[in-house]
């Protein structure tokens, strides 16, 4: 494979080493994060600690839009160290919850407590200031602003008042690299960048400061099969250090792969949250098309009826 | 075709998963030759993967600048290069013609009669930014410099005063068109069209019976546009100091990025640049000396281009107006306040207005009943248009209004050096705009094929 040259003129390695800046905050050293480069494999199985508050509780949560009632009663709960998928068809009601609770759209009725406490979040700067960072199915960048300029919408680092450009885009460049996502230039406009590389900015955007929780609405749907990969490690390594993930995803294989629970809503409902390693497949499906059949069997019934007729 | 890139994504997938035990060690071995102080050796091998392969890496030196430049212009960002060249042909047309148009005292006239019309056209570039226009400019313009002439002519205040009362009266004015905008979602476009029926209407009252109050041309309102600093070393001093200044700071910002390891332009672009800026200032400089020396309205117009050029570009301010003129829906949900941000750009919009009022009434030396109309709210849209800002939000730069309205008033002049009338400079000024409009248009679509749009 031929390589371009890198246009570093210092080496840069020594920046390279500490990971703990790539993260946001008041001061500059920022303890350690998830972006470690820690041996694979080894801290998934000893440090998942599920504490006994709930990050995250969502109590009766209903909304509705008009005349569609996109949500109805809906209760969820995400533990520290703990990953949540959130499945259900097209249509299900997954990414209004997630818009709920991101504050995009505030609810209706409804409780949702934060760390044992209940919160109102009624605009996305509240949830931002609560530590909840979020993907969106329909993503939120600004096509005529450069990726840097994107990753740090809204949270510019700043020196005397004016944006630090060289620190923005040193962050940015290094968090890419950890994350090992692939764009030709830091300094493009986002216009220019591929679905899937769009896809790519917005995860490493929520990456960016120290979110308590993470919600990622189909972060996968447009990504190559190494991406893929990257964001489900990434997704393991966010509970390894502690943080809750709501993972909403239709590809049952990452969410088997990644998930402890599975939420399923159906027809903006709840229909269950099931363990993920007591759980077979069949089961999640037949509640997500809430029937005691799958989708084989559905079509077999389907063709038996019209053979009838 | 797609299962090709599929399986080598696989592959390299692969590859990297179980190489990453034996990556470490080559790795460290080879980072350890060129650079010892390589802690984490797989982020650094991944730093080097990171890099597109596909991108096209520009060479060192002048020969990458050139090529940079080449492909620059083959996917359509010119930039400000149309209205550039603009400016040249209209410069040597009408010297062609007479050869009056190039002489000091012209050039020095048009520099000073541009402030009026700039510094609105400043402000609309603020509104145009977030994709929003602002029509109601003009009026606000005229009711302001017919506030400022009553409070210092009729009640006597001193004019400084008055000239900050008829600013903030703008701003004023601005801020609530914005409120209109931005918290009730009333469109714009109508707001303001109904501010320019208001505050024309405010204007005619304010100015009474007689219509005209006339400003003492030796106040501080009059001096505005006849001030000029005679002395030869204040136009020389000022091109050398700003020369300096962007020298500098581009250094300076190169040396920082250098220390960072994040890519920097090469040195001979800062020369280059620098070099063009110092040969169009001393230029200028020279010229102005020719005649009474250097205008203080092109001083405080430089100053406030600099200074909103910094703001929208260097400021999370600025960034977040860029934001909205991308997609007001990801600004909000990146936590940013959109009505406040939208309130304080029509706010700037309407501040921008009043100063320009104030050029034009000094220009005149008096506050008269056809203040702020006529074409010129069109032509203060005009410049920030031709000047390169982009009508759908999201690209330009307060720059823009500089070469844009220099552009429109170098017309005006040529034309009225050459005594042709009216009705021929607003069919001249109407096709020199739907080119650049069409330009702009031509380059989006190459733009987009780029993939630059
Ligand atoms: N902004 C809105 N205005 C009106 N109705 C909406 C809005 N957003 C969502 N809805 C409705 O709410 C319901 C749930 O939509 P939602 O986007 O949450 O589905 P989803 O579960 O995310 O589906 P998918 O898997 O396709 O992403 C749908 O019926 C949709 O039409
Ligand atoms: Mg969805």
């Amino acid at each position: 494979m031929t390589r371009a040259p890198v246009r570093h003129h210092a080496p840069p390695a020594p920046r390279v080493t500490s990971p703990a800046k790539l993260v946001r905050g008041a001061g500059r050293n920022y303890p350690p994060t998830f972006l470690h480069n820690l041996p694979p494999g080894q801290a998934a199985k000893e440090m998942v600690h599920v504490s006994a508050t709930p990050v995250l509780a969502l109590r009766g949560v209903s909304k509705r839009f008009g005349a569609v009632q996109a949500l109805t009663d809906v209760t969820l709960e995400i533990h520290a160290g703990e990953v949540v998928a959130l499945v259900g068809d097209n249509g299900a009601g997954k990414s209004t919850l997630v818009k709920t609770i991101a504050g995009v759209h505030p609810i209706d009725e409804g409780v949702i407590e934060w760390e044992g406490k209940a919160v109102s979040v009624n605009k996305p700067q509240d949830a931002q200031s609560l530590g909840i960072a979020t993907v969106y199915q329909d993503l939120a960048l600004c096509d005529n602003i450069d990726v840097v300029g994107n990753l740090f919408l809204g949270r510019e680092l700043k020196k005397f008042g004016v944006l630090d450009e060289v620190e923005m885009e040193r962050r940015a460049r290094d968090l890419l690299t950890t994350l090992s996502i692939r764009i030709p230039s830091v300094r493009i406009p986002i216009a220019s960048l591929s679905g899937g590389q769009r896809q790519t900015v917005a995860i490493a955007r929520s990456m960016l400061g120290e979110p308590k929780l993470v919600i990622l609405d189909e972060p996968t749907a447009a990504l190559g099969v190494e991406q893929t990969a990257q964001v489900l490690d990434l997704v393991e390594r966010l509970r390894e250090r502690g943080h809750a993930v709501i993972l909403i995803s239709h590809n049952m294989a990452d969410v088997k792969a990644v998930a402890d629970k599975v939420a399923v809503l159906r027809l903006g409902r709840n229909n269950g949250v099931f363990e993920v390693k007591s759980t077979s497949q069949e089961e999640i499906i037949s509640a997500i098309t809430g029937a005691t059949d799958n989708a084989v069997t559905r079509r077999a019934a389907r063709t038996n009826a019209e053979v009838k007729k | 075709m797609s299962t090709d890139k599929t399986s080598t994504n696989a592959q390299k997938t692969d590859a990297q998963k179980t190489n990453v035990q034996k990556t470490k060690v080559e790795k460290t071995s080879a980072a350890k030759q060129d650079a010892p102080a390589v802690e984490n050796p797989e982020a650094a091998a991944a730093a080097v993967t990171a890099v597109d392969p596909r991108l096209l890496v520009r060479e060192q030196g002048l020969a990458g600048y050139v090529g940079e430049f080449k492909r620059k212009m083959r996917a359509g960002e010119l930039g400000s290069i149309p209205v550039v060249v603009g400016l040249i042909i209209i410069c040597v047309v009408f010297q062609s013609l007479n050869s009056a148009f190039l002489s000091a005292e012209n050039l020095s006239n048009i520099t000073i009669t541009m402030v009026g019309t700039g510094m609105i056209s400043v402000g609309i570039v603020f509104v145009l930014l977030l994709g929003e226009i602002d029509l109601s400019v003009g009026s606000v313009s005229g009711a302001s410099s017919a506030l400022a002439a009553v409070l210092a002519v009729n009640q006597g205040l001193p004019e400084w005063l008055a000239i900050l009362a008829a600013i903030a009266f703008g701003a004023v004015i601005g801020a609530l068109h914005g409120f209109f905008f931005a918290v009730l979602g009333a469109p714009a476009f109508a707001v303001t069209l109904a501010g320019l029926l208001f505050w024309l209407g405010f204007m005619l009252q304010t100015l009474g019976e007689n219509g005209t109050i006339n400003l003492d041309s030796d106040g501080l309102i009059g001096q505005l546009t006849t001030y000029n600093f005679s002395d030869i070393a204040a136009a020389y001093g000022l091109a050398a100091v700003v020369t300096a200044i962007f020298f500098l700071t581009g250094f300076l910002g190169n040396r920082r990025r250098e220390a960072a390891g994040v890519p920097s332009r090469p040195m001979s672009d800062l020369i280059l640049r620098t070099a063009l800026l110092a040969v169009v200032s001393f230029a200028a400089a020279f010229m102005y000396n020719q005649y009474k020396g250097l205008p203080l309205a092109t001083v405080i117009f430089l100053v406030f281009l600099v200074g909103t050029d910094f703001l929208l570009r260097r400021t999370a301010y600025g960034r977040k107006v860029f934001a909205l003129g991308g997609s007001v829906e990801a600004s909000r949900r990146a936590g940013i306040n959109v009505t406040a941000i939208r309130i304080s750009v029509f706010a700037i919009s309407g501040g921008f207005a009043a100063m320009g009022g104030l050029f034009l009434a000094s220009k005149i030396a008096s506050a008269n009943q056809s203040a702020g109309t006529g074409d010129l709210l069109m032509n203060a849209i005009a410049a920030a248009v031709i000047g390169g800002t982009s009508l759908f939000g999201g690209r330009g730069r307060t720059w823009n209004a500089l070469l844009g309205v220099m552009v429109i008033v170098s017309i005006q002049y040529g034309l009225q050096l050459e005594s042709i009338a009216e009705p021929v400079k607003y069919m001249i000024t109407a096709g020199v705009l739907l080119t650049t409009v069409v330009i702009d248009s031509v380059t989006r679509k190459t733009q987009k094929t780029a993939g630059r749009a």
